[in-house]
Order: structure tokens, then C-alpha cells, then sequence
């Protein structure tokens, strides 16, 4: 063994020099790794601040006739991004919940340890590791597959979101069920309660907030995919409020494209989206969490 | 609920389908397709290679700071932080890395090579823009960081803590105790962890795509304007394409990508449970 050989007599100086040296190294790397976060933090922070107002939160990238004045205004805003965002994520949601509980539900429930639940645990593996680009590429296939080629609509994005959720959504789901323990399921059954109603009213109930920080984190993760929905959605510079018509701008998107025209103005609209961002992501996580601890206490006690 | 499962494997297997479908559509001189794609993947495999060299050394001292060296006190607020990166997203990262890395670091990029150009990596003439796969390649490594790092520092701190404390009793010094004790019950998780961050860097689009302008080309350059395309970026570079044609080979590209994905996370795991085998 290694060890035995290691252990041999040394000089005691080198060995407590190596120690000092390996404390070092890893406080060193520490301190370079932070760096990123904080520069990348403070550079959003720094070019994106000034450009958030009201004028960018209300307004879509359509040039409109100031009221006042009269004259022509270039579009100043990302709230069709917003718009975009919001309701393609939430067709996600919509999409992957419903999915992920009840597959979760069969996979901690019903199906433990048959070649069926573990046939589908291999496989919300496998879409675990699916790139995201791929998610959306799927997604055009299927579309394109129905409606022909080149259709882009907000659903499309949503499906290809909701591939990326529901893994993680059966993840967190499966971990916070396996966690009710058996005592609560036997009990309900000595009490002659069906299973199904076991599950609905015991099992759910007490994993709920799990399953809750579980979803939020979901989304989050999916709020800033940018390149299933820069290939199922396309961009646009108005505001498109159908999930089931046409293009749709969304917030990863709009960074992306104001990013790519190249200009001063379109440098700092893409600075201010991705603060909005950021923030968003960030409130989601940090809301997550919250409920997360709050109901666990709770429950705790 | 077995329909339901049922739906679940339609729905994974009409993604193979999907995928699969446009690829007999693809015809015009088919022979090329594999070249493409191979320049592609050449590209793709490069960049993430790249950001794995950077990112794991850098993952495993981070966990290692968080499991073994921090202050208690530290620790847990240091874990969430790295965890906010995560959370980031990967635009946000290719904006940063586009507008901000990549013309701060073009001195260091001119310095290595005028002075290292003997070294393959480092041949020819440095970008004028600073925008190349090198600078790519670090955003990449930044943005796979905090998935590695969490892995790593769970399974660091799984070591047995009765192992730990029989090696510091035998007279080991702290890093003689890591290296000995915490490194060998960690080696299968860290491997997983590093795959898992490959199979990330494989199938990242945004960072590429926005801070380089790229083609399907071989290189082992990192520093010129010339850089290579990988599958995702040459996917989000073109898939505004009005030719139809274009799109399917752009979707057969990406079937290409699932696939290499698929087989490098099934290799984690092969090399997961040999070793674990190894160990037991």
C-alpha cells in the first residue's frame, strides 16, 4: 500500500513545508476563482444599471411617435422580452410539472425497484446531460415535423424548456417523497386509506415544499437558457403576447441579438437585460430557498 | 402511471426520431456531411477539452478549500456563492466574456504569443480583437466551474471522518492526511464530477458563439482570429438560415452532439462504478 510507504521516517521540515505549501495553493486558488464571480457581478452591475428605467421596462424595440414631440423614437425597451420570458417559461412550467410530480409519484410509489423505474431513471439521466441546444433542435424537429419547416411559435420554446425541467423537477421530486418516512405511509394504510389517496393527502402534502424548491429551482435553472429558444423562437422587436403565434422575444434571446447589432446602444440594452436577469435568477433562487427552509422548519417541529 | 411512463419514453424517443429523421432529408454531397461534422466535433471536443484543463485543477483546490480548509464560519456562505454562479446565465457569461474578458486580456494574449509562439497552442498572431477560442475556452472553464466544484466538494466531505482522524493520529500532516485519506475515497466522484462538466462544455452554445466569430476549421491556434466553430455555435450562427436544407444538416449536426454527449456521460458512468468496484 501507499500509505505504508508514506508513513516512512522523513524529514520532518519538508513535510510540514509541503503542508504549507498545499494551504497556500488552495487559499491562492480560491481567492483567482473568486475573482470571475465578483468581476462579472460588478461589470453587469456597472453597464447595465444605467440603462434600466422606466422607459426600458415598458417599452418593446418598435420605434413609436413621441407623444410630446412628435418625432420618431427608436424602440428603447425589453418589455416584450419580459413578456416573452414570462410566458414561455411558464409554459414550461405548465408542461414539465405535471409530467415530473406524477413520474416521480410512480418511480417512489409504484414502480420501485421494476425494470420500468429503473428503464425511466436511467433515462431522466440520460436528459440530464441533453445540451440545450439540443432540447431545442428536438423541439424544431417536432414542430417542423407537423407544421413544416421554418414555424416558429413561444410553445416551441416552452417544450423545449420543459425537456431541460423535467429531469430536475423528477430529481427533486423522487429525493423529497423518498424522505416522508414509512411510519406516515403505514399509518394512513392501517387506517384503510387507499394508496392513491395516501399519496395525495399524505405523501404530497409533506414533501410539498421540497417539490416547490424543487420546481423554482427548475426554472431558474431554465430562465437563462438562451439557445433552445434563440432556435425554436427566433426573435422579434414586438411584442407577441401568443404562445401559439409566431415569434417570440425572449429575455436570453434579446441580450443575444442586442448584443450582435453591434452599436453603443445595443451594448447597453444587452448590459440592462442581462441585469434584469441576473436579478431575476437570482430572486427565483433566493425565493426557492426561502420557501424551502421556512416549511421545513415547520415541518421539522 | 405505466401510460404515463409510456409517455415519458415516447417523448425521449421521439427526440432520437426527430433528430434522426431530417438526416435521409440531407442529401446534397452526403460524403462531405461526415467532414463537416468532424471538423465540428474536432472544434467542439477542443474548446471543452481547453476549459477542462483550466477548470479542473482549479474545482478540485476550491472544493478541497471548502471541505478541508475554510473556516467553518466561511465555508457554508462560500458554497452558496459558488453555487450563485451557477445560477448565471450562460448569455450573461458569453456577453462578459465578449465585451469585458476579451479585450482586458488581449495583452496577456499578445504577450504569450510574441513569447511562447514556439508552443502549438500559442502559434501565430495574436487576434486583434482578443476575441478567440483561448479567452472562449476561459469562459467555458468559469461557467463549468461551480457544477465540478460542488461535486467534488460533496464527496470530499463524505470521506469517513474516522479515516481522517487516524491519519492526522498517525502524525500526518494536514495535506499528507487529504492526500492519503481524501483522495482515494474521492477518486470515482471527482471523475464523475469532471465528466459531468465536460458533458456541460460539449453542449455549451452561448459563450462560444458570442465571443468568437468561427468557423468549421482545424486548429490547435488559440490565439489567432481564426478560430475553430464547435457544433452548438455553428447551430446558433446559423440557424436562421433561409434554406431549409441547411436546417436539417444543422439538426442532424446536433443529433451528432447528442449523441457524443450521450456516449461521454455513459463513460462517466462506466468509470464510476469500475472504479467504485475498484475501491470496495
Amino acid at each position: 500500500m501507499s500509505a505504508t510507504a508514506a508513513f516512512t521516517p522523513q524529514r520532518g521540515r519538508s513535510r510540514a513545508a509541503k503542508d504549507r505549501t498545499a494551504t497556500i495553493v488552495v487559499w491562492a486558488a480560491f481567492v483567482v476563482a473568486l475573482v470571475p464571480l465578483v468581476w462579472l457581478l460588478a461589470t453587469t452591475i456597472a453597464s447595465g444599471a444605467s440603462s434600466i428605467d422606466l422607459d426600458f421596462l415598458t417599452h418593446d424595440m418598435t420605434s413609436r411617435l413621441d407623444p410630446v414631440t412628435f418625432k420618431q423614437l427608436p424602440g428603447t425597451g425589453a418589455a416584450h422580452a419580459l413578456i416573452g420570458t414570462l410566458l414561455v417559461t411558464l409554459g414550461a412550467t405548465v408542461i414539465s410539472v405535471p409530467i415530473g410530480l406524477l413520474t416521480a409519484i410512480y418511480l417512489v410509489e409504484y414502480g420501485r425497484g421494476r425494470w420500468v423505474a429503473r428503464t425511466i431513471t436511467l433515462l431522466v439521466d440520460v436528459m440530464t446531460g441533453i445540451p440545450s441546444i439540443v432540447a431545442g433542435l428536438f423541439a424544431l424537429a417536432l414542430f417542423s415535423y407537423f407544421f413544416g419547416l421554418g414555424t416558429r411559435m413561444g410553445i416551441m420554446g416552452s417544450v423545449a424548456l420543459s425537456l431541460l425541467m423535467i429531469p430536475t423537477v423528477v430529481r427533486s421530486a423522487e429525493e423529497m417523497m423518498r424522505l416522508v418516512s414509512a411510519d406516515l405511509r403505514e399509518a394512513a394504510y392501517a387506517l384503510g386509506v387507499p394508496k392513491w389517496r395516501t399519496i395525495l393527502r399524505v405523501v404530497i402534502p409533506t414533501a410539498l415544499p421540497g417539490i416547490v424548491t424543487g420546481i423554482m429551482l427548475a426554472i431558474a435553472r431554465v430562465v437563462g437558457e438562451t439557445a433552445p429558444l434563440l432556435v425554436a423562437v427566433g426573435a422579434v422587436d414586438v411584442t407577441n403576447k401568443n404562445l401559439f403565434d409566431g415569434r417570440m422575444m425572449t429575455l436570453p434571446v434579446y441580450i443575444m441579438s442586442q448584443y450582435r447589432t453591434s452599436t453603443p446602444s445595443g451594448y447597453a440594452h444587452a448590459w440592462a437585460g442581462a441585469l434584469l436577469l441576473i436579478a431575476i435568477v437570482m430572486a427565483l433562487n433566493l425565493v426557492a430557498r426561502l420557501v424551502g427552509r421556512r416549511f421545513a422548519s415547520r415541518t421539522g417541529k | 402511471m405505466v401510460a404515463l411512463a409510456a409517455v415519458f419514453v415516447f417523448l425521449a424517443a421521439r427526440g432520437a426520431d426527430g433528430l434522426h429523421a431530417p438526416r435521409s432529408l440531407y442529401e446534397p454531397a452526403a460524403g462531405s456531411f461526415w467532414g463537416y461534422a468532424g471538423k465540428l466535433l474536432y472544434g467542439t471536443t477542443f474548446a471543452a477539452v481547453l476549459a477542462m484543463v483550466i477548470a479542473v485543477p482549479f474545482s478540485v483546490t476550491l472544493a478541497l478549500f471548502i471541505s478541508h480548509y475554510a473556516p467553518r464560519r466561511l465555508a457554508v456562505p462560500i458554497a452558496y456563492v459558488i453555487d450563485l454562479l451557477a445560477a448565471v446565465p450562460s448569455v450573461v457569461f458569453g456577453l462578459w466574456g465578449a465585451r469585458t474578458l476579451a479585450s482586458t486580456t488581449r495583452p496577456v494574449q499578445e504577450w504569450l504569443s510574441a513569447h511562447l509562439g514556439w508552443f502549438p497552442l500559442f502559434a501565430g498572431d495574436a487576434s486583434a480583437t482578443g476575441r478567440t477560442l483561448g479567452v472562449a475556452a476561459v469562459v467555458l472553464a468559469i461557467m463549468i466551474l461551480p457544477i465540478t466544484t460542488a461535486i467534488c466538494r460533496e464527496v470530499f466531505q463524505q470521506t469517513p471522518r474516522l479515516v481522517e482522524e487516524a491519519a492526522l493520529g498517525l502524525g500526518a500532516t494536514r495535506w499528507e492526511m487529504i492526500r492519503l485519506s481524501v483522495f482515494p475515497h474521492a477518486r470515482s466522484g471527482i471523475v464523475a464530477g469532471m465528466m459531468l462538466g465536460l458533458g456541460r462544455a460539449l453542449g455549451e452554445t452561448m459563450a462560444i458563439s458570442m465571443v468568437l466569430s468561427a468557423s468549421p476549421l482545424v486548429t490547435l491556434k488559440i490565439l489567432t482570429s481564426d478560430n475553430p466553430a464547435t457544433i452548438a455555435s455553428n447551430i446558433a450562427a446559423n440557424y436562421n438560415s433561409e434554406d431549409t436544407r441547411i436546417q436539417t444538416v444543422l439538426i442532424a449536426t446536433g443529433l451528432v452532439l447528442f449523441l457524443f454527449t450521450f456516449v461521454v456521460n455513459f463513460a462517466a458512468r462506466w468509470i464510476v462504478t469500475r472504479s467504485n468496484r475498484g475501491l470496495a
